[in-house]
């Protein structure tokens, strides 16, 4: 297989995710949107969620990025070990961001964290995060998620004493719910991760808030139902739609979970606006591929 | 109540919205965030004269998405960034450049509502990240300046016809939602964690 085509494949995918990514929001998410909506009962915070509902439907009619925090791109990569090529994988995922930040366009929203310096293209040191996993098959996938400041602002990671359990981890995402109020752009989704260490449990919170579809259950019937449990209690916390009072807070929460060392207990909360963005690239060893949500 | 306002604003049409009022603007709209803010105080200190007559205006808090095309500019998305960012600023934006509607997201602090209540202005919120929304009600750019700060950064001095919906959450009367939301939700809170057995 030529490198060049496979390169070009790759690249192409990936533009083309970036702008339905930006563009178009996922069919689960815009259900549980109008879900929420009929569920709602504050009249302020329906005027809300009806306002994104239209805002969703005229960034498809006019093609454009339904929010202009278009965000930083992150990649979740899956890569099959018979996939034919490993070397092109980066430096096309990382053309393509410059390129769509031009066509579509995307906001430029790489800076340089000491000096400030913007290089318009949102290309940067370890930006686009590249997150590359292994996985059978010859199959190339990749799911683009441009995560927007705000609700990342709110992120929090909890080490509290072990023995806590579970109680620590319902108080901490209460709090952190509570305490991000109305900057992350509610009705959120609240990626929860436990264990591992602080960069695990932050890195599996923020894939579960971003890549796990809206309406799926929890595989750990454990969970599950203290992810239902957490749901129905941040939903009375009456914050609603933009934090202008309401039910809807949150449209979900989701746990995820790594073993972890008996001293510590690591707590990651990671929030993803309602402006769930996510589209996934799939490419075959022969270059041709398929972008879907 | 719905109100339909034009711009420039009077005192009166802004001392008669309250808390949960929806605004439906027609007229003139700038952009400014951060670093116009910030540069609103310095020009002010050092009695620089600002670009754009502000009396009776509203500002916006908004980074927008800006196309280039053939040398011509153009609003493609534009939703409201946080505006706690501005807390800082805002009162004295209100005090001494007499702007009378403050559009953002998230809600404002007590300075604000404080100069809101002195001066009479109001703050609303326009759902955060509709910015395809929001575009879609700006008629034309009349003029941008201090374009130095950056696109995003710049005062976009906007025509918009309807742009809304805009909810009053700041009023001339002291009230600010935001915050009797959050405090609503403080004191739901130790029930919630008995309820979840944390407590
Ligand atoms: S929090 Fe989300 S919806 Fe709100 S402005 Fe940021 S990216 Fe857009």
């Amino acid at each position: 297989m030529n490198n060049r085509i496979l390169e070009e494949a790759i690249e192409k995918a990936a533009i083309e995710a970036i702008a339905k990514a930006v563009i178009y929001i996922p069919p689960d998410v815009k259900k549980a949107l109008i879900e929420a909506f009929n569920n709602e009962v504050s009249e302020a915070s329906r005027l809300q969620i009806k306002a994104i509902l239209k805002n969703i439907e005229l960034a498809e009619k006019m093609k454009m990025p339904l929010c202009q925090d278009t965000g930083i791109i992150m990649y979740y990569v899956r890569v099959g070990y018979e996939f034919p090529s490993f070397k092109v994988i980066e430096k096309s995922l990382v053309n393509a961001v410059k390129i769509a930040t031009n066509t579509i366009p995307l906001r430029p929203n790489t800076v340089h964290p000491f000096t400030g310096e913007n290089p318009g293209n949102n290309i940067g040191r370890y930006i686009p995060y590249i997150n590359i996993e292994f996985i059978d098959g010859d199959e190339l996938e990749f799911t683009v998620v441009p995560k927007g400041g705000g609700s990342e602002y709110v992120s929090v990671l909890k080490m509290p004493p072990p023995g806590e359990g579970v109680r620590a981890i319902k108080k901490a995402v209460v709090d952190a719910v509570l305490r991000a109020g109305s900057i992350p752009c509610p009705p959120t989704v609240v990626g929860v991760g436990i264990g591992g260490g602080s960069d695990i449990a932050l890195h599996l919170a923020k894939k579960a808030a971003c890549l796990r579809k809206l309406g799926s259950s929890n595989p750990d019937p454990v969970l599950d139902k203290l992810e239902k449990e957490l749901y129905e209690a941040l939903n009375e916390l009456g914050i609603g739609a933009m934090g202008v009072g309401g039910r809807s807070t949150v449209l979900a929460v989701h746990i995820d979970y790594a073993h972890r060392h008996p001293a510590t207990l690591p707590i990651g909360i990671v929030f993803q606006c309602w402006a769930i963005r996510r589209a996934t690239a799939r490419i075959s060893r022969d270059g041709s591929f398929k972008v879907f949500q | 109540m719905i109100y339909l306002l034009k711009t420039p604003l009077q005192e009166g049409d802004v001392r008669k919205l309250k808390v949960g009022d929806t605004v439906y603007l027609t007229g003139v709209v700038v952009t400014a965030r951060d670093a116009a803010h910030r540069r609103f105080i310095e020009y002010l200190k050092e009695g620089k004269s600002i670009p754009i007559d502000l009396r009776g205006g509203a500002i916006y808090h908004c980074g927008p998405i800006v196309k280039r095309i053939n040398n011509e500019f153009k609003i493609v998305v534009g939703g409201p960034t946080t505006s706690a960012r501005m807390e800082l600023y805002e009162a004295d934006v209100i005090k001494r450049l007499g702007v009378r509607l403050i559009i953002g997201k998230g809600g404002m602090g007590s300075k604000t509502a404080k100069a809101c209540r002195e001066f009479g202005a109001v703050y609303t919120i326009f759902t955060g990240g509709a910015g395809v929304l929001a575009a879609n009600t700006i008629k034309r750019i009349i003029k941008v300046e201090w374009l130095d700060l950056g696109i995003p950064e710049a005062l976009w001095v906007l025509e918009v016809e309807n742009f809304g919906p805009l909810l009053v959450t700041i009023d001339t009367t002291g009230r600010n939602l935001t915050k009797e939301i959050i405090e609503g939700a403080k004191r739901k809170y130790k029930e919630i964690l008995k309820k979840l057995e944390v407590i």
